[in-house]
């Protein structure tokens, strides 16, 4: 089995959120990149299927240069080879453009990525892939099994999940649940210094349309400050919550 | 050139979801100066939607969708989208529609913002403003293409009534067998409970409150309020509490009317995850946890106190506003 695990650069959960260029450009002075945390769900389940099933797993990733170290992070984890397409992720549709050319390309049979990035929350690639490959699709990923061209795979769901059987070729948008938090693997040095020697072969994009641009950002209001209320008048609670805020 | 709109149901009914959107579709239409056709698909009773300024309904009957297959939901709307000339199509945030709204994108060759909080602020060049960063930020996003999509954040554009009447007309969409590559086995849902989604009120806890056996005070409390039960990271990776209730950043998004956060410290991925809900509260023994920073109302003390005062004075308060 082929698997093609796609990686997005994302700002580190604990990031200040700032914006240059007259609120046009995130700032990403000061701020750490990691691998999306949904993506590491996804890769952490590939190398189960790479150590039990045998399966090769490559890592992609859409971007510029600067995201070449955390491609070095899922050499480190333990992929086999990266993949960059050197352009700029600014439109989801774009993006999974250029993702489906490469999994025609190495011809995958199973794509794992996640329900979202943390940075753009766009939702959308995962399933803009699986519809340009022709792939199966199956979104909030949080179970997957593959036996031979067969797959079952555990959908979240509003309220619960939901079981289907599928088969390859397949993409799944995975997010925690399709591994336990306690799977997650730190980089260890041998591997580190495996990563070095790996390849992170670097092409070109397609041709694509970017369908949306992001023109402005703003930032919440600031928040005005807490009412306290006391312990022994949760009366009052009540009455602020009816009255005031109007939300019982 | 109308507006087109997937309404969702649930075992036959709309979804409160579904009124949302159809309400956000009736206010694109009208900037645009078109009119609104809703999509559903096995709905029993859809004439409620003229309520919220759909002007006719393409009614989807057909028990190849009795399970959800998101590519088989994607052609139906595909193929109402072609019949009824649609520019734009505004479907909601469910697990759901977020799983079809990417195909549909491919299908249509449209540009899809997702998260959108916001009615367009312009129709040409298509703007709205949606989240991003996980609620820590929004952008004013433009949809460059001919066909667009807009996905709307639960609660985020609200319920607005524009009385009319839906007109409607049953719709027989073509679904080829080669959709049909994904085959729902088992869907396990808890029946007769809101679910985070969908909840008007959220009810969550945290390592605060020492264990899983004292998740009943929780329970209870969100049935009083007739809300949804969720917690943070922390307990769900103990086991705690099922995974399905993790909230925050790398959880599930809440945008509820009211979020009550009992023994939560308001950790910057928690917060992330909450803050599109409305009002908040916190309950906190530490008068230093940053949940308070967040919060519109807090109280000082202790969960194992506060939260069964608060319980018995709900029931009073409900028995005496019912
Ligand atoms: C990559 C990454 C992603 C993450 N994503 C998420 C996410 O999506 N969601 C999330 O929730 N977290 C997330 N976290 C974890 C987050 O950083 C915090 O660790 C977590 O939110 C803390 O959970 P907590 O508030 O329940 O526990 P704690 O931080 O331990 O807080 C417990 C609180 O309970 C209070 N307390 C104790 N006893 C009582 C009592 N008797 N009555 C009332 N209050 C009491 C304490 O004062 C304290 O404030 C993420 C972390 C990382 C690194
Ligand atoms: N620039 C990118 N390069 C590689 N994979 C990406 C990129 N952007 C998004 N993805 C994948 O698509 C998933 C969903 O992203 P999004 O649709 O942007 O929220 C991510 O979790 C990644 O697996």
């Amino acid at each position: 089995m082929k698997i093609l695990v796609c990686i997005s650069h994302v700002p580190d959960t604990t990031s200040k959120i700032n914006f240059t260029e007259g609120d046009t450009k995130f700032d990403t002075n000061g701020v750490q990149f990691v691998i999306n945390p949904n993506d590491e769900f996804g890769l952490t389940r590939a190398m189960w299927f790479k150590e039990k099933q045998s399966a090769s797993v490559d890592v992609v990733n859409v971007g510029g240069a600067e995201t070449e170290p955390t491609l070095r992070k899922a050499l480190a984890i333990g992929a086999d080879k990266a993949i960059r397409v050197n352009a700029e992720a600014t439109d989801g549709f774009f993006v999974a453009k250029q993702l489906a050319a490469v999994v025609k390309d190495g011809g995958y049979d199973l794509v794992i990525a996640g329900r979202e990035s943390i940075d753009y929350n766009g939702g959308m690639v995962p399933g803009m892939v699986a519809e340009l490959t022709g792939a199966n699709f199956v979104n909030t990923c949080i179970g997957l099994e593959v036996d031979g061209t067969s797959a079952t795979a555990v959908r979240e769901i509003d309220g619960g999940k939901e079981t289907s059987n599928t088969s390859l070729p397949l993409v799944i948008a995975g997010q925690k649940g399709l591994v336990e938090e306690s799977d997650l693997r730190i980089p260890n040095m041998r591997g580190i210094m495996m990563a070095r020697k790996k390849p992170l072969t670097v092409i070109d994009a397609v041709d694509a349309a970017k369908e949306t641009t992001a023109v402005k950002f703003e930032k919440p209001a600031p928040k005005g400050a807490v009412k306290l209320v006391d312990a022994d008048n949760i009366d009052e609670l009540i009455n602020l919550l009816h009255n005031e805020a109007k939300v019982i | 050139m109308s507006v087109l709109v997937y309404t969702e149901s649930e075992q036959g009914k709309l979804k409160k979801a579904a009124f949302e959107v159809a309400s956000y579709a009736k206010e694109v239409a009208n900037q645009l100066g078109t009119t609104v056709t809703a999509v559903t698909i096995n709905a029993n009773d859809t004439s409620e939607l003229g309520t919220y300024g759909v002007d006719k309904v393409l009614n989807v009957s057909n028990d190849k969708l009795n399970n959800f297959n998101a590519k088989a939901y994607a052609a139906t709307l595909h193929q109402a989208a072609e019949k009824e000339g649609a520019k734009v199509v505004i479907v909601s945030s469910s697990a759901d529609s977020k799983s079809v709204a990417p195909i549909l994108a491919v299908n249509l060759d449209a540009g899809y913002a997702s998260n959108v909080v916001a009615a367009p602020s312009n129709t040409s060049p298509f703007t709205v403003k949606r989240t991003a960063f996980t609620n820590k930020a929004f952008s004013m996003t433009e949809i460059n293409s001919d066909v667009k999509i807009v996905g709307v954040s639960n609660n985020a554009f609200g319920l607005v009534e524009n009385a009319g009447d839906a007109a409607a007309e049953a719709f027989a969409p073509n679904l080829d067998d080669s959709l049909f590559g994904v085959k729902v086995d088992t869907v396990d849902k808890v029946t007769g409970k809101v679910t985070i989604a969908d909840a008007d009120i959220v009810v969550s806890a945290g390592r605060g409150l020492k264990g899983p056996e004292n998740w009943g005070m929780v329970e209870e409390l969100a049935s009083v309020l007739g809300a949804a039960t969720a917690c943070s990271k922390p307990v769900s990776d103990l086991g705690w509490r099922p995974h399905g209730e993790h909230v925050g950043q790398t959880g599930k998004p809440v945008a509820s009317n009211l979020y009550i956060a009992i023994g939560i410290s308001g950790a910057i991925q928690h917060l992330a995850g909450i803050n599109a809900s409305k009002v908040k509260v916190v309950i906190n023994t530490d008068p230093e946890a940053p949940f308070f920073k967040a919060a519109d109302y807090g109280v000082v003390g202790d969960a194992f106190e506060v939260v069964p005062t608060l319980i018995e004075k709900l029931k009073e308060f409900k028995a005496n506003n019912a």
